[in-house]
């Protein structure tokens, strides 16, 4: 079956996956009989960007997912984690994660940087495959139409790091907590790793970003940005529950916030212990 | 109930007038425009809002309610007359109503009033500040008629105001502000760009317009009908075909080549969605659209174009 898309019948189909085909049709959203849902998003951009990143997922990086499990198989919840450098390869890599492990396959929303909605190409990709810039607006309607929200706290600040930074942590926002607790959405805090290694960042070039238009540019040992076939560990823990309405002082919820941040800690520690083979996959602590 | 329409010649304006009469109102039309296949039940009055002629047709005919719509929404249009139109005609009709007892006013007005940019939501609700008015200043005098008229909300709380924010209509008349731009054959997009575009059926916003009378809504309110459409799909179902120019290109290629001319600002709203949340409309008066978007946009397809035969001759 070809999708009727957004881009007009006569465009000359992509390949796509008999899998991605029928995790598509599995996705639980209310596509019109345009293929298109309330948000713009279309069913044939879905089936092939899914089918462009399967084997990137599958094949050209060494992907292993722990603790899937974790992630509702309905209903809203925001998936929060750390940037290991690298760019956005993690937000890719997790966007594939639930398209790819979770059953039935759900579509995973990025909050993105807002200059990506004004780069020609990026803008119309991103908007069609339900990846929108990270408002409050957008995270609230989102998470109250029971969808799974990509939240990396570490915002700007977390996709700069070097690759000599992968690991570690920066200051999380509390936007994120606010808004989970106002929406009486679960977080599940995730690790990921190997984001450094795929994209050894070794510079940042703001002055050069500057004038393209994009917040920096990053270089690595061998100049380009382009991924290496790397091992990336994705581990996701048990889903969290806050008690409030969103609208509590600060340091309370700073409180909640550095919770969640230890959460993370303890998955990227286990998760480097794991890759380095000195910790086995039912060892891991989840919780 | 004595209802007087401004722009009542104008597409929609027709329409508001077929739904009015038929729910048993009796219509006072004023347009600067005639309109001489006026049907009956309507007493036509061929002046200008702003004026004195306007102001006699309160004093004298005493009505009941005022639906606003003379404004001009083209994005299209540039002239110190749509200026003076749209907010100094709309101060008018809230002035009138105030001074001649009127109960009730409904002001049509846009989406548009929110503005298309890269760091705007999809889905506005009513309590957000128009945000596109850096990139588009043409758009100013809406915006401010917009807000001018809600202000009607607390000056005079006795006047049952209702402010409308109306997505794009398509329909057979073949005409608005999504019309006129998709009226040539070929319509410019923005390479690597492919909004969502709100249209409804061009029917379904004069029902709308008609229950917000019917239901003496107080407020602001979205009105929406089908979810939206990204701009490429509208296109393509309208029979048109779509032309995407790079961004650097766009403002030499406007206004030749057959494609339609915009101002500067308006290629944001060609770049950028403008959606809107109608949710408080729909509970609050029951509306469910009779057409879907495809009958809106076959039904413009099958249209005839006066305005494009017109220019292109």
């Amino acid at each position: 079956m070809l999708y009727r898309g957004a881009h007009g019948t006569n465009r000359r189909v992509r390949v796509v996956s008999a899998t991605v085909r029928e995790r598509v049709e599995r996705l639980a959203l209310p596509f019109s009989p345009y293929g298109v849902d309330p948000y713009g998003i279309d069913k044939r951009a879905l089936a092939e960007y899914f089918s462009r990143s399967e084997w990137l997922y599958h094949n050209y990086f060494d992907v292993l997912v722990v603790g899937a499990e974790h992630v509702p198989a309905s209903g809203r919840a925001m998936l929060v984690g750390n940037h290991s450098g690298g760019v956005a390869l993690d937000g890719a890599i997790v966007i594939a994660s639930g398209f790819f492990e979770l059953e039935p396959p759900r579509l995973i929303h990025a909050m993105l940087d807002r200059f990506l909605a004004s780069l020609p190409g990026v803008s119309r990709l991103l908007c069609r495959v339900g990846q929108f810039t990270g408002l409050p607006e957008h995270a609230v309607r989102l998470l109250e139409d029971d969808r799974l929200l990509l939240v990396f706290p570490e915002g700007a600040r977390g996709t700069a790091k070097l690759a000599s930074q992968a690991h570690t942590l920066v200051r999380f926002g509390t936007g994120f907590m606010r808004l989970a607790m106002a929406t009486r959405s679960p977080v599940v805090p995730f690790a990921f790793l190997g984001g450094g290694e795929a994209i050894p960042t070794v510079r940042n070039l703001y002055g050069l970003g500057k004038l393209l238009g994009v917040p920096y540019v990053p270089v690595t040992r061998y100049v380009l940005p382009l991924p290496r076939p790397a091992r990336l560990t994705l581990i996701y823990g048990e889903p969290m529950r806050f008690e409030g309405t969103g609208r509590e002082p600060d340091d309370e919820v700073l409180e909640h916030v550095e919770r969640v941040r230890a959460r993370i800690a303890r998955l990227l520690e286990q998760g480097a212990a794991l890759r380095a083979g000195r910790l086995r996959e039912s060892e891991i602590a989840f919780g | 109930m004595k209802v007087l329409v401004t722009g009542i010649t104008g597409k929609l304006g027709r329409l508001v007038a077929a739904e009015l009469l038929q729910a048993g109102h009796e219509l006072l039309g004023i347009d600067r425009r005639p309109w001489p296949s006026a049907p009956p039940g309507v007493e036509m009055f061929q002046v200008d809002v702003r004026k004195r002629p306007a102001e006699d047709v309160f004093r004298t005919r005493r009505p009941d309610a005022v639906v606003h719509m003379a404004t001009v929404t083209h994005l299209r249009h540039q002239s110190p007359d749509r200026f003076r139109i749209n907010l100094h005609g709309t101060r008018a009709m809230v002035d009138y109503c105030d001074r001649y007892a009127v109960s009730q006013l409904v002001f049509v007005g846009r989406h548009t009033y929110y503005g298309a940019a890269p760091d705007s939501a999809l889905y506005h609700a009513e309590d957000e500040p128009p945000m596109g008015l850096s990139s588009f200043p043409e758009l100013a005098d809406l915006v401010a008629a917009d807000l001018y008229a809600g202000s009607a909300l607390w000056r005079h709380p006795q006047l049952a105001t209702c402010v409308l924010r109306l997505c794009y209509t398509l329909g057979p008349s073949g005409r608005g502000t999504l019309g006129s731009f998709l009226r040539g054959p070929r319509v410019p997009t923005v390479l690597g760009f492919d909004p969502l575009f709100h249209v409804m059926h061009e029917a379904d916003a004069a029902a709308a317009i008609a229950l917000a009378l019917e239901r003496r809504l107080h407020g602001v309110y979205n009105v929406s009908g089908p979810p939206p459409l990204p701009l490429s799909v509208v296109i393509r179902e309208t029979g048109r075909k779509n032309t995407p120019v790079p961004e650097a290109l766009v403002n030499l290629a406007l206004g030749r080549f057959g494609l339609p001319r915009l101002p500067k600002g308006a290629v944001e709203h060609i770049k950028y969605p403008i959606v809107v949340d109608s949710t408080a409309f729909k509970s609050a008066t029951g509306f469910a659209p009779a057409h879907s978007e495809l009958d809106a946009m076959n039904e413009f397809r099958g249209a005839s174009h006066p305005a494009y035969e017109a220019s292109s001759r």
